[in-house]
């Protein structure tokens, strides 16, 4: 099989044309050498089946960014067929750069200059046959995001790959190579740029959403505008789930496992299903979130926010950057942790990761739509939950403020503005497709065995009353019980807290098998089980205490230090403590 | 010459030095920021925050600073 990584700058659209190439095929995949996940899929071009890898957007293939490294050290250990290099055509002179390091590398390359209608528009124009008498390497000018060009492109790269045989680069003549003069000579021979520019749209937007006053209110303008679209458009989505998981319960399962003795016929039902299907009602709310940020994401908008939030973040000992990776945790952790790549000094980076993990994940965020809806009267839920996002920006500002002069650091802060783009549909809909496949697997694996577990605890050992202190998980939660009571969480609580740890989509599954509800039931069940001063505290618990085990897992492996993770789950545990305590000795007084 | 940082805002000015470390030049090389380049500060950053650059196609943020890391050429007066 052949291999073809694709390079280039950030904001070339790289990640458009792989998203064109391979469609809805590709994967996240692992390989030897490099420790970090990158996308891979495998099509057919000609008549080879070729691996295509997209390689992380870098500046500089001499850098010292953890990105760069990942770039350096796959190609060191995975030897390639062709290197794919995407160049945005209307910022040409200046991403030629990378080509020129390329080139020194001794691969076959392909060079496709992207975004050739926007090109076009401000009036660049490249002369691709100059180039390719300059350089001895050919180009083609494509759209990546309309597919123009894109055709014939991979029909001469399917040719080219007849004749390649797999090579690993070198990278003895990159440190030396001429770059700033051979640059200004090739964009002088194949680039023709306008002596001025004719103004643009972004300039117009610019100036409403980078205003001093205006920029910030329409940033949290926007970011309301996502939460309350999920909420609008998904509820209903996952109340008509919810009906068909509670209908296929009772029309088609208990008749069907009804010969099956009753621990049997319980386990599958009370454990297993009840526990996955209250988990897989909030996957609609989940895919409209991924969507909508996918949406944002690619519209260049996020960087806009960096711009507006830098002053704030510098004092805090972070960066622009820093906040951006904040708002992609609400996504999820995982994600925003690995953005952190980007940064070069690393008491930068370990601090942007310290706080990421206190920021209202989509995990979270069911737990809270599901406690919020069971118990606060509906004119509170969505202040209720409101005051956790506050809650959670607050936590990870205090974070960084306290260890700010620990991880001091002096990174030079500079970021592109891309122009604002408005992303097509596809590759929207492909994009959240990835994140929301990536969330279901992660999360599948640990909810089922989660929800097994659970029952098995609240039901051996054998013939104790379900979820009883007699029960394991009653002792469990026995024990934890001087250390969870002054906060308002009994002892069926805590067993979910525990859970929590492992994946917090898991806690509602284990409350529904806790308390032997289905969803609907288990609303009611809730209500009566805690006042409000006491569901409060355990929301603002599960907010803060410790980051799941997949965020666990990549603390460590991205910072490849037990004592920094060690801190990453011991700090925000006291610190959740401490606001829960607050909040429940506070609410329970206001109450009396 | 004159620092960056201390341009007008839409004045355009010429790059005569970059006094950052080799890391950094790096960085504003690929950024576009290069010796004998066109740059303009398209807007500041409230509260002391970035400033926002136009140099060809390219928009980038960059803080105080670092601007006041780049030399520029006396803003040509007549482009105001």
């Amino acid at each position: 099989m052949k291999r073809i990584a694709l390079l280039g700058m950030p904001n070339c659209g790289k990640s458009s044309l792989f998203n064109r190439v391979t469609g809805a095929s590709a994967r996240i995949g692992n390989w030897p050498g490099i420790t970090v996940d990158l996308m891979r899929a495998r099509i057919l071009l000609g008549s080879h089946m070729v691996e295509v890898v997209d390689l992380p957007g870098i500046y500089d293939l001499n850098g010292y960014t953890e990105d760069e490294q990942v770039v350096r050290d796959f190609l060191c250990a995975q030897p390639v067929d062709l290197l794919i290099m995407v160049i945005n055509a209307a910022q040409a002179e200046r991403q030629l750069r990378l080509f020129l390091q390329a080139r020194t590398l001794g691969v076959p390359i392909v060079v496709l200059f992207n975004m050739a209608d926007e090109a076009r528009r401000l009036g660049i124009n490249i002369d691709r046959d100059a180039f390719t008498e300059h350089t001895g390497f050919s180009a083609h000018s494509i759209s990546a995001k309309f597919g123009d060009g894109v055709p014939q492109a991979l029909a001469q790269i399917g040719h080219m790959l007849g004749n390649t045989v797999p090579s690993m680069p070198s990278f003895d003549a990159l440190a030396d190579a001429d770059l700033e003069h051979a640059l200004d000579q090739l964009a002088h021979q194949s680039i023709d740029t306008p002596v001025t520019l004719s103004a643009r749209h972004t300039d117009r937007i610019d100036r409403a959403a980078l205003h001093p006053v205006l920029g910030p209110v329409l940033f949290i303008a926007a970011m309301a505008l996502v939460f309350n679209a999920v909420f609008l458009l998904g509820a209903p989505l996952q109340e008509g789930i919810g009906a068909a998981f509670d209908w296929l319960r009772s029309a088609a399962l208990v008749p069907l496992l009804a010969p099956l003795p009753a621990w049997a016929s319980g386990f599958l039902i009370e454990g297993i299903y009840n526990g996955v299907s209250t988990v897989a009602t909030f996957v609609p709310l989940i895919v409209l979130f991924f969507f909508l940020m996918a949406l944002v994401e690619d519209s260049g908008y996020l960087s806009r926010a960096a711009f507006l939030m830098d002053a704030f973040m510098s004092r805090l000992g972070l960066d622009g950057r820093s906040f951006v990776m904040l708002v992609m945790g609400f996504g999820c952790n995982v994600p925003a942790l690995m953005g952190t790549r980007i940064m070069r000094a690393r008491p930068l980076r370990l601090l942007t990761m310290l706080t990421i993990p206190l920021s209202l994940c989509s995990a979270r965020l069911q737990v809270f739509l599901f406690i919020g809806a069971a118990i606060f009267p509906a004119v509170w839920a969505p202040w209720a939950l409101l005051s956790l996002y506050l809650f959670s920006i607050a936590a990870a500002v205090l974070t960084a403020w306290l260890f700010r002069k620990k991880f001091a650091s002096r990174e030079p802060f500079a970021l592109e503005l891309p122009p604002y783009r408005l992303p097509t549909a596809r590759h929207v809909l492909l994009r959240g497709w990835h994140e929301v496949r990536h969330f279901v697997h992660r999360a599948s694996r640990f909810i089922v065995a989660g929800v097994a577990l659970v029952w098995l605890l609240t039901h051996l050992p054998v013939g104790v009353d379900a979820a009883s202190t007699a029960s394991w998980a009653g002792q469990i939660g026995s024990w934890l019980q001087p250390l969870l009571s002054p906060i308002g969480i009994d002892a069926q609580l805590t067993l979910a807290l525990l859970f929590g740890f492992v994946a917090k989509e898991v806690m509602i599954g284990a409350m529904a098998v806790i308390f032997g509800q289905e969803t609907s039931a288990l609303g009611d069940t809730l209500a009566q089980h805690m006042n409000i001063a006491q569901a409060y505290s355990f929301m603002l618990f599960t907010l803060l205490y410790t980051p799941c085990l997949s965020t666990l897992a990549t603390l460590q492996s991205e910072s490849r230090d037990w004592r920094f993770t060690t801190l990453a789950v011991a700090w925000p545990l006291a610190l959740a403590w401490g606001v829960a305590w607050l909040a429940y000795t506070g609410l329970s007084a206001l109450a009396h | 010459m004159c620092a960056l940082s201390e341009l007008q805002t839409g004045q355009d000015a010429t790059v005569v030095g970059l006094r950052a470390d080799h890391d950094f030049v790096q960085r504003l090389h690929a950024l576009g920021v290069r010796i004998g380049r066109s740059v303009r500060i398209i807007r500041r950053g409230a509260l002391n925050g970035p400033l926002q650059l136009r140099i060809g196609t390219t928009d980038i943020m960059l803080r105080r600073t670092e601007a006041a890391l780049i030399d520029t050429t006396e803003p040509a007066t007549a482009q105001t």
